[in-house]
């Protein structure tokens, strides 16, 4: 297989403003993520907010660039790029915005916002004129409404344009970050179909980003389950779905309602994450395992060391200590039995304060 | 169950209300029908735009005014017309009898004051209670939202607070009066998933605790699936669809509702093709004549886009509007 995307040990740190904060040291957003993303695939990063999902996206395009690590684009360091290189890469990579009403130039006509990029690679403007056509008319916009302004569009039409807009430079990788979120739900199903679409049309590659773990799984090919700035488990979309081994994957894939999903209401009820309130006034850089405060399966071990990632089987990695051999086993056994130790705190909490 | 004036706490009637724009008149409800239980979960669920909103602040009382009108209808709760009630008793009403908890907590926080002058305002002015009183209640009322700490709590400002904790004291102001009815709009939409279940959990225990009546705003089948105990589906200011939760899901009637089911990403259904609804919601000042789906709906006939569908009871407790159900069913 073809790898479009090679991201090896990628670090990304902010730092503070001014000498002050300077000292307080960085704060580690993306902490040495690795992963590959194959020609043609669609890879899917989920993660609450603040994972650092984002930022990674960022990174990988050198938007920001990372603090450490490699990207790898059809096998060229971008890191070692000089800018005009850069900027001829940055042609072949594009990125898709989460709210297409501040992704547009409200002062600009589509057809000029479509123009823009087109206009730096000293396109003719004929030429330019029958590309925006084109594109438009690919994404299921009139191309005749091309000289209005973004305000006289639709949420689900803004969003065709910020992908066609994505799309005039004719990249190979395009990045999504939450590109259906705010859209309206029968308007978020044409936008994931005309993705779709495309990705088959264009030979495109996709990094889709969403908090929203059952349309990643219904659209990637590959899954990286991202906390607190790391990858923690990854591996195919079947792997993860069917055989979950991180206890934040399967938190995450408890606390995902569906409708009439894999999970059926009572289930839900009983999964559930530790008391967010504790996690909160935890310290960003514990030590051992960054989820053991919220881990209903943590045990002493954890706060040793920290996990690294673990191939369980055929590239499924995953980074907690208490996957072994037969650890996925132990997992899918306890599975219903682990829901006792965190949930019901809360509820005993109510009976304490106001006994019946 | 929820038959007969006894066992109904709130019950809307045929409410219509319109908005003045600069540009023409917004028809936000066009007949709006809805009845909530003591003691039930019921969720309105629709898109942007569709009078989810509009409804819950027309049973707070607060529509601005003059922009907007209403122009028929009532509110009954437990009886009384709230829309009859001079301005003095609706405020009496509202906080202590009927409170909301909005969608961005942070935005309805003062974030000027302290949480505990947030909360134990409205139990001194509802309940009379001196300050040292409704302290005390306030940090009970904090730990039963499922917060500790609540002494350091009560003297922190919202911007202190993440978006989890902020939410849990929104509802703990919310139910701080001990109210028979909660409205609850969006109110896990800016929530992370995993907090997002936690707070379903809360209101459903508050409920249980309380046996407040809740409406559920939300544009979220999923969220709506998991919380509900009857379900009515807004479209363009009507109802289209109203059923027990069961029904609604497994038995889905109006061809929006069945659409909407479908156009839900599912992993299961990995590489099919997604059910779209083709157009977008319109927006209300072009509602379309007659069936206000029939542009969007693959069974409309030419009757669709002439007369207004009744709404009718096809099985004990479950209404749809729709003049193709019987007569044809969309191929899944």
């Amino acid at each position: 297989m073809d790898r479009l995307v090679e991201i090896r040990g990628l670090v990304k740190e902010f730092y503070g403003r001014g000498l002050v904060a300077r000292r307080k040291g960085a704060v580690r957003a993306v902490d040495r993520v690795s992963l590959d993303i194959e020609k043609n695939t669609i890879f899917g990063l989920v993660g609450e907010s603040g994972c650092g999902k984002t930022t990674l996206s960022r990174a990988i395009l050198y938007l920001d660039p990372p603090t450490d690590g490699e990207v790898r684009f059809s096998g060229a360091l971008l890191g070692a790029l000089a800018p005009a290189q850069l900027r001829a890469f940055r042609r072949r990579m594009q990125i898709v915005f989460q709210d297409p009403n501040s992704a547009l130039n409200p002062k600009m006509r589509i057809s000029d916002s479509l123009e823009e990029g087109l206009v730096n690679l000293g396109m003719p403007k004929k030429q330019r004129l029958e590309r925006v056509r084109e594109i438009l008319e690919t994404v299921g916009i009139t191309p005749a409404h091309s000289s209005r302004f973004p305000h006289e569009f639709s949420g689900g039409q803004k969003q065709r344009i910020v992908v066609a807009r994505a799309l005039t430079m004719d990249p190979e990788f395009l990045v999504l970050d939450e590109p259906v979120s705010n859209l309206d739900v029968s308007i978020q199903a044409q936008i994931i179909n005309l993705l779709l679409d495309l990705k088959e049309k264009l030979s495109l590659t996709y990094l889709f980003i969403s908090h929203d773990l059952n349309l990643v799984a219904y659209l990637s090919d590959r899954i990286g389950v991202m906390y607190r700035g790391r990858i923690v488990e990854t591996g195919s979309t079947g792997q993860i779905m069917d055989e979950p081994v991180h206890p934040y994957t399967r938190d995450l894939f408890a606390s995902s309602l569906s409708v009439g999903g894999a999970l059926s209401r009572e289930a839900a009820e009983q999964a559930g994450t530790k008391d967010e309130a504790e996690e909160e006034h935890a310290p960003a850089h514990r030590a051992g395992c960054p989820y053991s405060g919220r881990c209903g399966q943590m045990d002493s071990s954890c706060l040793d060391r920290e996990p690294e990632l673990v191939d369980v089987g055929d590239g499924h990695l995953v980074a907690c200590l208490r996957t072994g051999p037969g650890a996925a086993d132990r997992g899918a056994a306890d599975r219903g039995a682990e829901a006792q130790p965190g949930t019901p705190k809360r509820s005993s909490n109510v009976r304490n304060v106001f006994p019946e | 169950m929820a038959d007969g004036h006894n066992g109904t706490l709130l019950a809307i009637e045929d409410l219509d209300v319109s908005f003045q724009l600069e540009g023409g008149t917004a028809y936000a409800l066009r007949g709006i029908d809805l009845s909530l239980a003591e003691g039930e979960i019921h969720s309105l669920v629709g898109e942007s735009g569709s009078g989810k909103t509009v409804t819950s602040i027309c049973i707070m009382g607060l529509l601005p005014e003059p922009a907007a009108e209403v122009n028929r209808g009532r509110i009954l709760f437990r009886g009384a017309d709230l829309l009859a009630l001079p301005e003095g008793e609706r405020r009496r009403t509202r906080g202590r009898q009927i409170a909301m908890v909005f969608q961005e907590p942070a935005k309805y926080l003062n974030p000027a004051l302290k949480v505990g002058e947030q909360i134990t305002e409205s139990l001194r002015l509802h309940l009379g209670m001196d300050r040292a009183d409704a302290v005390t209640r306030a940090g009970e009322i904090l730990e039963l939202v499922g917060l500790s700490d609540t002494r350091r709590l009560l003297g922190s400002y919202p911007h202190e607070l993440s978006g989890g904790m902020k939410q849990r004291v929104m509802i703990a102001m919310a139910v701080s009066c001990e109210p028979s009815m909660l409205i609850a709009d969006e109110p896990t939409t800016a929530l992370d998933v995993t907090l997002q279940l936690q707070i379903l959990k809360l209101i459903r225990d508050l409920r249980d605790r309380f046996s407040m009546g809740v409406l559920f705003i939300s544009h979220d089948l999923g969220v709506v699936h998991q919380i509900s105990d009857r379900v009515s589906v807004i479209y363009a200011g009507k109802i289209v669809e109203s059923a027990a939760r069961e029904r609604l899901f497994g038995e889905p009637l109006h061809p929006y509702t069945r659409l909407l089911l479908l156009s839900i990403p599912d992993a299961r259904r990995r590489g099919q093709r997604l059910r779209a609804i083709p157009g977008r919601v319109p927006d209300a000042e072009h509602f379309p004549q007659g069936c206000a789906f029939h542009p969007r709906c693959p069974l409309a006939e030419e009757i669709c886009s002439r007369e207004v569908p009744e709404s009718r009871e096809y099985a004990p407790g479950h209404q749809a509007a729709c003049f193709m159900i019987g007569k044809k069913w969309i191929d899944l």
